[in-house]
């Protein structure tokens, strides 16, 4: 069984729903890990749910960097583990610099909550195994920060090392300025580290892991993390 | 009771003159009670006190004869009204908690804060009774998007509700907005709340145990909004600076109080709760002991502050956000508190709970107020007053308006629904909605858009469904028929989605009831809800009375806002409102009639608030319930629409543009005796638009007539794109479905787009 550590900070407000989708929509373990602790308890992945934690004070993520159970969560990601990062979790990850570049208040200023279309660029990451390549995949955002963006250099090499995992397209798969929901520089929805074990996205795979939510696209998401650790799901 | 032994000490700081107390919104002869009831005169703090308590927000003190009349029993109502929610049996050990409250007067000072802190007191309203909250829908009302006021009043109140929502990760499912000028400068904010809970941790708020500690938790009391329940209650008058009682939220800090509050009911670690809203700590205060019959005894010298300096009389009445007040047991005060510091909140015990009935205030060793509680909160005076109808909107009802229900030639019909597509109280909502998360807790189902918003109901197959609405165009026209087509249409919706309704909670927002006008309106659609109410068998679960809604230009249409809350026994049973697929065949349920009274069409074309609003038939309301209900329960819909404001071009348009995979075309034929206008945009009652699968027509035309209802055939839906076909009596309307979708999306974006550069 593969054990999913689900960080809760305070102002998490997708724990539940990660939880839930690992448990009803993948058939694996969930547990919940206290922003002050210093233990994952054995998690096989780390993933950094959506929310506000603090209340997006300061910037959205920059005090939950601080939490104490970042520090494991850092070691777990510098010694290969997965980590996932689900809107404010992207957040955290850039402001801990597990991931380069910042989201920064949406180009239209106001919180946006909507479908988008998503296209698969890359599926050797955790979390985009068991995709395919190109595959355009529906499902919500809802945020009001989430407008990637980084430097030149960083953005250049981001596309040279083929680190950006999900672009904005529209329902076709292609490019286009109607389908950025936020702005984000070269549509850019999600990245990765240089290994492909640290995964950070704005849009929500936890909310469209059934029919009832009206679409199902975020399963092959979590399907991919069975993929990277295939032994503690054998176990 | 136990008479009061001890006298407050002597408070010579404040003399209670007269006009001290007029300033506090008391009557003359409501001041003689007061000192009757104490056997002396108050003291100032005691009078500030009585003033929150017997204000029209906290006492009712003009509608509670009113609302006494409305049902508010029924089988599968386990809380009914008097407590922070109400609550409804869902089945298998689960409730449904709901509510909703109005944030009026501080919106229109404070679009921002007011509704954000709006949707934070209907939240704790709801968390109280061991519920956690999944949904909040909301029911708003401003004037012209013409005016830049009402611009600006609806970007603050719009990005107030979902940076609060958003923020604690509470989904805002639905809603309805309206515009008319009437509201310009005194726009409507009610917020709807729904919470789950299992019924056996329903937690109320009630001080019971003599000793129990009273504990006080989440932010500091602050000086914000002092008197916001007066302020509530008085008209809203024009140059004066009324933004002190505007209290400021802050939605983490609520998040933590959600989290904490339910760990410690779900750890039974309370007695009861109740949160700091209105009137702050005094009136949770004195409402948990008056439920309980008991008495409180509290040292204010041991509330959390964040400000030096501040009076007893302002800590009693502050409405400072996110504090809620508890009665603990005893011996389990540590867990308490350290599940309290764990989600990083105060906690501080500032008395306890006493047999005595009286609600007595120590500031230290000193007591600055001590009041029997039972009349401080149940003896609030109460008026019934003689209600006149203002002989000018009688007049109106019987305008000749026939003249104005011609369309002489299609050309003319197809402007006016693209026009009346264009009206922003018709148009698409996406502007508001997208604002707001509405699928955080996976729960949704069905969210903005839909009739009514539909949500999983916790592990169970069942769902629960939820519209909120409100007329206030036909309350001003016919209040008794108005009010009645409130609480049937907002039926309607919920039975569109395949649920059945259950109960109501009610938001009266009407202007001042001193006006015998006013009080006309007021006790007229209480009288109408209630027949409603009866008809359908939903009782009244709780509610909130908003008056003196008006200013020096007049008060708006009485507005009585309907939410309504249903129980669909199959999520999988829903029905969508918005057409499906090609071929389905379009049917329509209910008669058509020449009734452009009170219409959109109307007011938009003609710019005429007049004539009789339509009849409405209660029996014949609750039948076609049953049939919605029977019919999605047998899987016969594909789609079922409410036919509402614009008629059934509107609900036709609707329906096809919301269509899946895109916009559909559509292709009606239906026969009419009535005027054009009226057949095309006259909002007749009682109607509901279909889709089906052909081969299921017979079987729903066989449940139409079981039910007592007419229905027909009127035509096929077809292929993404293409024409929207409609030939309705005399008319026919027939362009291309995305001209139709272009005009419904862009009317709000476009009206909205100077909004301080907040635009995409």
């Amino acid at each position: 069984m593969m054990r999913v550590g689900i960080v809760r900070f305070p102002g998490s407000n997708c724990d539940a729903d990660c939880a839930r989708a690992v448990r009803e929509g993948l058939g694996q373990e969930a547990l919940f890990l206290w922003h002050k602790t210093h233990s994952l308890e054995g998690a096989d992945v780390v993933l950094l749910p959506g929310g506000f934690s603090y209340g997006d004070h300061l910037r959205a993520g920059a005090i939950a960097r601080f939490s104490p159970i970042m520090q494991e969560v850092v070691d777990f990601a510098r010694a290969g583990g997965p980590v996932i990062g689900i809107c404010n979790g992207f957040q955290i990850l850039c402001e801990a610099h597990l991931l380069p570049g910042a989201l920064i208040r949406n180009r239209g200023i106001r919180f946006r909550h909507r479908d988008v279309h998503l296209r698969v660029e890359r599926t050797d990451t955790v979390f985009t195994r068991a995709c395919c390549g190109g595959q355009v995949l529906r499902m919500p955002i809802a945020h009001g920060e989430g407008q990637f963006v980084a430097d030149v250099e960083t953005l250049a090499e981001l596309e040279a090392d083929g680190r950006v995992v999900f672009r904005y397209v529209d329902e076709s798969g292609c490019a286009a300025a109607s389908a950025n929901p936020n702005g984000s520089q070269n549509d850019i929805a999600g990245i990765c580290n240089g290994a492909g074990n640290v995964v950070g996205l704005m849009p929500h795979p936890e909310r469209a892991v059934s029919d009832l939510l009206g679409c199902k696209d975020g399963l092959p998401l979590f399907r991919s993390l069975l993929a990277a650790v295939p032994e503690a799901v054998a176990s | 009771m136990t008479t009061v032994t001890q006298s407050p000490a002597d408070h010579t700081r404040t003399r209670i003159t007269p006009a001290v107390v007029a300033e506090h919104g008391l009557s003359v002869s409501e001041f003689d009670q007061i000192v009757g009831i104490l056997g002396r005169e108050p003291t100032i703090e005691e009078l500030g006190i009585f003033s929150a308590m017997w204000s029209e927000h906290c006492g009712y003190k003009n509608s509670r004869p009113l609302l006494k009349t409305l049902p508010v029993e029924g089988p599968r109502l386990v809380q009914g009204p008097g407590e922070n929610a109400g609550v409804i049996d869902a089945g298998d050990g689960w409730g449904v908690a709901f509510k909703v409250e109005s944030h009026n007067h501080p919106s229109a000072v404070e679009p921002y804060q007011g509704a954000a802190t709006g949707v934070g007191g209907i939240l704790r309203d709801v968390f109280t009774m061991g519920a956690r909250p999944v949904a909040v829908l909301d029911s708003l009302r401003f004037g012209s998007l013409d005016s830049p006021r009402s611009r600006f009043l609806m970007d603050g109140v719009v990005r107030g509700i979902g940076d609060y929502g958003n923020c604690v990760g509470v989904p805002t499912v639905g809603g309805e907005t309206v515009f008319d000028p009437v509201y310009e400068k005194n726009p409507l904010v009610n917020a709807m709340c729904i919470g789950v809970l299992r019924l056996d941790r329903l937690v109320r708020g009630r001080a019971d145990g003599v000793g129990n500690p009273v504990m006080a938790v989440g932010a500091r009391t602050g000086r914000d909004g002092i008197h916001g329940a007066t302020f509530a209650s008085a008209d809203l008058d024009e140059g004066s600076d009324r933004r002190p009682q505007v209290q400021v939220g802050d939605p983490f800090t609520e998040k933590l109080l959600l989290e904490a509050t339910l760990e410690l009911i779900d750890r039974d670690l309370l007695v009861g709760i109740q949160d700091m809203g209105a009137a702050g700590l005094t009136s949770s205060a004195a409402e948990m002991a008056a439920r309980s019959g008991s008495g409180i005894d509290i040292d204010v010298d041991r509330l959390p502050v964040r400000e030096s300096g501040m009076t007893a009389y302002e800590m009693l009445l502050s409405e400072s956000q996110e504090r809620m007040l508890l009665v603990a047991r005893p011996e389990r005060v540590d867990e308490v508190t350290a599940v309290l510091g764990r989600w990083e909140l105060q906690a501080a015990v500032i008395g306890h709970v006493t047999d005595d009935g009286l609600f007595r205030v120590r500031r230290g060793a000193e007591v600055v107020a001590e009041i029997p509680v039972e009349p401080l909160v149940d003896s609030c005076p109460t008026y019934v007053r003689d209600g006149v109808e203002d002989p000018a909107i009688a007049e109106l009802r019987t305008n000749d308006l026939s003249a104005l229900a011609h369309l002489e030639t299609d050309d003319e019909a197809t402007e006016v629904l693209l026009a009346l597509l264009d009206s922003p109280s018709i148009a698409s909502r996406a502007w508001i909605y997208e604002q707001y998360d509405a699928s955080v807790q996976t729960n949704t189902a069905a969210g903005p858009g839909s009739d009514a918003a539909v949500l999983r109901l916790g592990d169970t197959e069942r769902g629960i469904a939820a519209a909120i609405d409100g007329n206030g165009r036909y309350v001003y026209l016919a209040p008794r028929t108005g009010a009645r087509i409130a609480v049937c249409e907002a039926a309607r919706n919920v039975a569109c989605s395949g649920a059945r309704p259950v109960a109501i909670t009610n938001c009266l927002n009407f202007g001042n009831p001193l006006g015998a006008a006013v009080y006309y309106q007021l006790s007229e659609a209480v009288a109408g809800i209630g027949e409603a109410c009866r008809a359908l068998g939903t009782p009244v679960s709780g509610g909130n009375v908003s008056l003196y809604n008006e200013t020096p230009s007049g008060p708006i249409y009485p507005t009585p806002v309907i939410g309504m809350v249903g129980v669909i026994e199959s999520i999988d049973q829903r029905v969508p409102s918005a057409f499906r697929g090609q071929d389905d065949v379009i049917l329509l349920v209910g008669e058509t009639r020449e009734e452009i009274g009170g219409s959109e069409y109307l007011a938009v074309i003609h710019d005429r608030v007049a004539g009789t609003p339509p009849a409405i038939d209660l029996d014949e309301a609750a039948r076609l319930v049953e049939f919605l209900v029977a019919g999605a329960a047998a899987n016969l819909f594909r789609s079922a629409h409410d036919c509402s404001d614009g008629g059934m071009a509107i609900a036709l348009a609707e329906a096809a543009i919301g269509a899946d995979g895109g916009a559909r075309s559509i292709a009606v034929e239906l026969e009419s005796r009535c005027s054009p206008a009226a057949a095309l945009f006259g909002e007749s009652q009682n109607r509901v638009l279909l889709s089906a699968d052909p081969a299921r027509v017979d079987a729903i035309g066989d449940l139409c007539v079981a039910h007592g209802l007419t229905w027909q055939r009127i035509g096929t839906v077809g292929p993404v794109g293409g024409n929207w076909r409609c030939s309705i009596g005399e008319r026919t309307i027939d362009l291309p479905v995305d001209d139709l979708r272009r005009v419904f999306e862009r009317a709000l974006p476009r009206r909205m787009e100077d909004m301080a550069g907040l635009n995409a």
